[in-house]
């Protein structure tokens, strides 16, 4: 049987998701010791949507992890220790002890937005990035993840509208665990799937085992790939659970018994060792060299973030400007001719016009744009040759082969 | 456009509106920077609801001038995006009323980007403001104290086609998000000829606009003519009053306030945002901090009502401070 990805890809997917889950361990017993500030954010069970995700991604494309995205950060290139000082609010940590938990970002090298506590905000930033990188020709494509609660704000709607009619390079990763903290989806959301919310928006939707990892990442990849080649925006459901609490104080005790059970039996990385142990892609021997691996990666990071100081007090004064000429080093970095959107030449034509409009008086010629879901698919940038991408993408998920592990989902473009 | 530049300002020559002077700002600037952009609700085709970039999309084209739906978050939430690229746009609020609509993106988001994670958003969001001009309570608001409270954000008012022009341009160049409100009783109502050649004016700088030694009137946007003209008619009274016009509330030019005040010892603002929370109360706070033994009587206020912004004429005029108001207020003040 045809493999879909490499062995390599395969063992990258394993070891990162064993990454994500021993940094949240190691994190956990941080906590136990109360050396971490705050909060402790758990996505115990959902890590192959972080790191199947992720993984989908190019280097310079974009991504900004929600709360329960630490496995995307790795994945990215964030070293562990970031990750543990940003918990233990210490001075080398990326923020410097100003904020915790996965919020923080890198715009200069791994393309990284820091999130907010304020659900939702994400999505119309990330549209921005994806619009600004497809107006300098940069082909990049932007993703970031929200939750099953997080899209009842409207910060969802207003930004995934937007992203649809700017056709933006961007996928949203919806990750239903099917808890906002103690209130389940369904008091939430009155629908089956919250894939189907995309169609209020014209764009596609996949819905997908959030529990598999390689189906997590073909689908994953799929949808950047058709959002780098024009088609504009996707939505992706991950179906999946939220082990944990809201956060650590919470024991969670809302949710039923047998949900739990049937969702600890479908453990992400268990399934996926399974496959991989099936597939012969991994032996008693690779497993333990990469546990050993983990042991030492972890117990120095660990260890230099403990060491790691406070920050002095006298920071909380300082950096809320921009002053001065080094604070702001992000550059219009152009992969196009600027003469393209330089007068007298700026207006080139728009690919989404429509016959007839903006004729009209100071409407800015017949070439004024009127409506990005109106587009003819941009054909020359397609990567199938020329023949229209969204079908290519319809039989390609129908005839995938590769086995995956079992009870994966059903996973199909959804129009 | 007719002129010879294709700015339509050929300097030397006819006065130009405060609206004019702004649309000058956002061509010279795109002109300047490709990664200057605009977006907002209806700037491209129509060129926006009072035409202030009427133009710019037959100059720069649709990648650059951007009609987006009526979601100000995503509007918003978008350019901070852009700027992380390293774009610097320029967002229009229909009215600014409709900035308290984007509140969490810019105060969470946009402004604590800096200070928390070294982001800085280089972003300009502006828009129509302020009464007089019976737009009713939701299309005539001055909510800039909502954000003068938000570290990290910048916030310019000004109140002349000159410094409209180069206020808003600095703003452009700034590495951080800028808030321009620009009040929409002015767009067509003062002219001012301005150079031909490209200049900024330094956002933080307050301006002496009449110069006097018995009290200082603080002022901004709408409200510093209002005040001169109140100063004209105290000045027959034999009250020379020096009117000084904020132009940034955030940061706020301490140095030239305190200055004016340890010279008359006495001190007026006058502002259209309503009283409570209105910036007359920071400057009230500075000068009891900074200027206490200089005072020789009250800090006095003249502002809107707190009441939202009435739509009747009738009522709006009540509702807002006139020349009247300031002279009186003035004249009392001049008593101690």
């Amino acid at each position: 049987m045809k493999k879909e990805l490499t062995r390599q890809q395969y063992l990258d997917l394993y070891y990162y998701m064993r990454l994500n889950r021993a940094v949240e361990d190691t994190m956990v017993k941080l906590f136990r010791q109360n050396k971490i500030v705050g909060g402790l954010y758990s996505s115990l069970g959902q890590e192959a949507i972080s790191v199947g995700s992720a993984y989908a991604l190019e280097k310079k494309d974009w991504l900004a992890p929600m709360i329960r995205n630490i496995g995307a950060l790795l994945v990215k290139g964030v070293p562990p220790r970031d990750i543990f000082m940003q918990h233990m609010a210490k001075y080398d940590s990326p923020t410097k002890g100003k904020d915790g938990t996965s919020h923080f970002g890198d715009l200069d090298n791994l393309h990284i937005v820091s999130p907010i506590s304020m659900l939702g905000d994400l999505i119309p930033v990330m549209t921005g990035v994806a619009m600004a990188g497809r107006y300098l020709g940069q082909k990049i494509v932007a993703m970031t993840w929200i939750g099953d609660g997080g899209s009842s704000t409207g910060v969802f709607h207003e930004g995934l509208n937007f992203a649809a009619t700017q056709k933006a390079p961007f996928v949203l990763i919806l990750e239903n665990n099917l808890w906002a903290y103690s209130t389940p989806v369904r008091k939430q959301v009155p629908l089956e799937n919250l894939a189907d919310r995309a169609k209020a928006y014209g764009i596609d939707s996949y819905i997908v085992d959030g529990n598999d990892v390689v189906a997590m990442y073909s689908t994953a990849k799929e949808a950047v790939n058709r959002a780098r080649a024009g088609e504009g925006p996707i939505l992706i459901e991950a179906k999946t659970f939220r082990r944990l609490g809201h956060a650590q104080h919470d024991p969670a005790e809302y949710v039923p018994k047998e949900m739990r059970a049937y969702w600890e039996a479908r453990d992400p990385i268990a399934l996926y060792e399974k496959y991989l142990t099936g597939e012969k892609l991994l032996d008693a021997k690779s497993k333990k060299e990469i546990d050993e691996k983990l042991d030492t990666l972890l117990a120095a990071e660990r260890e230099f973030a403990e060491n790691s100081p406070m920050p002095p007090a006298e920071l909380a004064a300082e950096g809320v400007y921009c002053t001065g000429d080094d604070c702001h080093k992000i550059r219009a970095q152009w992969e196009r001719p600027v003469a393209e959107v330089t007068p007298p030449k700026s207006s080139v034509e728009a690919v989404w016009t429509v016959p007839g409009f903006g004729s009209g008086k100071g409407s800015g010629g017949a070439n004024a744009p009127i409506h990005f879901g109106d587009t003819p698919r941009a054909v020359e940038k397609s990567a199938n040759g020329g023949k229209p991408a969204a079908k290519i993408a319809v039989k390609a998920a129908a005839k995938k082969t590769v086995k995956a592990a079992p009870a994966r989902a059903s996973r199909k473009a959804r129009r | 456009m007719a002129s010879g530049k294709p700015n339509g300002n050929e300097g030397g020559g006819a006065p130009v509106t405060f609206l004019e002077a702004i649309k000058q700002a956002m061509f010279e600037e795109m002109e300047r920077d490709p990664a200057v952009v605009l977006l907002g609700e209806d700037v491209g085709v129509y060129g926006g609801a009072f035409k202030t970039s009427e133009g710019l999309l037959a100059r720069f084209g649709w990648e650059r001038v951007i009609d987006t739906p009526i979601s100000e978050s995503a509007i918003i939430g978008a350019a901070c995006g852009m700027s992380y690229v390293g774009l610097r746009p320029i967002v229009e609020m229909q009215f600014i009323d409709f900035i308290v609509c984007a509140f969490n993106q810019i105060t969470n988001f946009v402004a604590k980007g800096h200070y928390l994670w070294n982001a800085p958003a280089p972003m300009v969001i502006r828009g129509p403001s302020g009464g007089g001009v019976h737009g009713g309570p939701f299309h005539s608001a001055n909510p800039e104290m909502y954000f003068v409270h938000t570290p990290g954000l910048k916030v310019i008012y000004p109140s002349t086609p000159y410094d409209a022009k180069g206020l808003l341009k600095a703003a452009v160049r700034d590495n951080n998000p800028v808030l321009f409100f620009e009040h929409k009783f002015l767009y067509r109502r003062i002219k001012e000829e301005l150079p031909a050649e490209d200049y900024t004016v330094p956002i933080g700088k307050a301006a002496v606009r009449r110069e006097g030694k018995h009290l200082t009137i603080l002022s901004y946007a709408a409200m510093m003519h209002t005040s001169l003209e109140a100063a004209d008619a105290l000045a027959k009274e034999g009250i020379e009053a020096e009117v000084i016009d904020l132009r940034t509330l955030l940061p706020l030019d301490e140095e030239t306030i305190l200055n004016s005040v340890r010279k008359t010892n006495k001190c007026l603002v006058v502002h259209e945002d309503t009283k409570t929370g209105g910036i007359a109360g920071e400057i009230a706070a500075i000068l009891c901090e900074k200027a206490f033994g200089d005072l020789d009587g009250p800090l006095m206020r003249v502002t809107s009502l707190d009441t939202p912004v009435p739509y009747a004429p009738t009522l709006e005029e009540y509702f807002l401070p006139n020349a009247k108001k300031v002279f009186d207020a003035a004249k009392e003040l001049a008593r101690y």
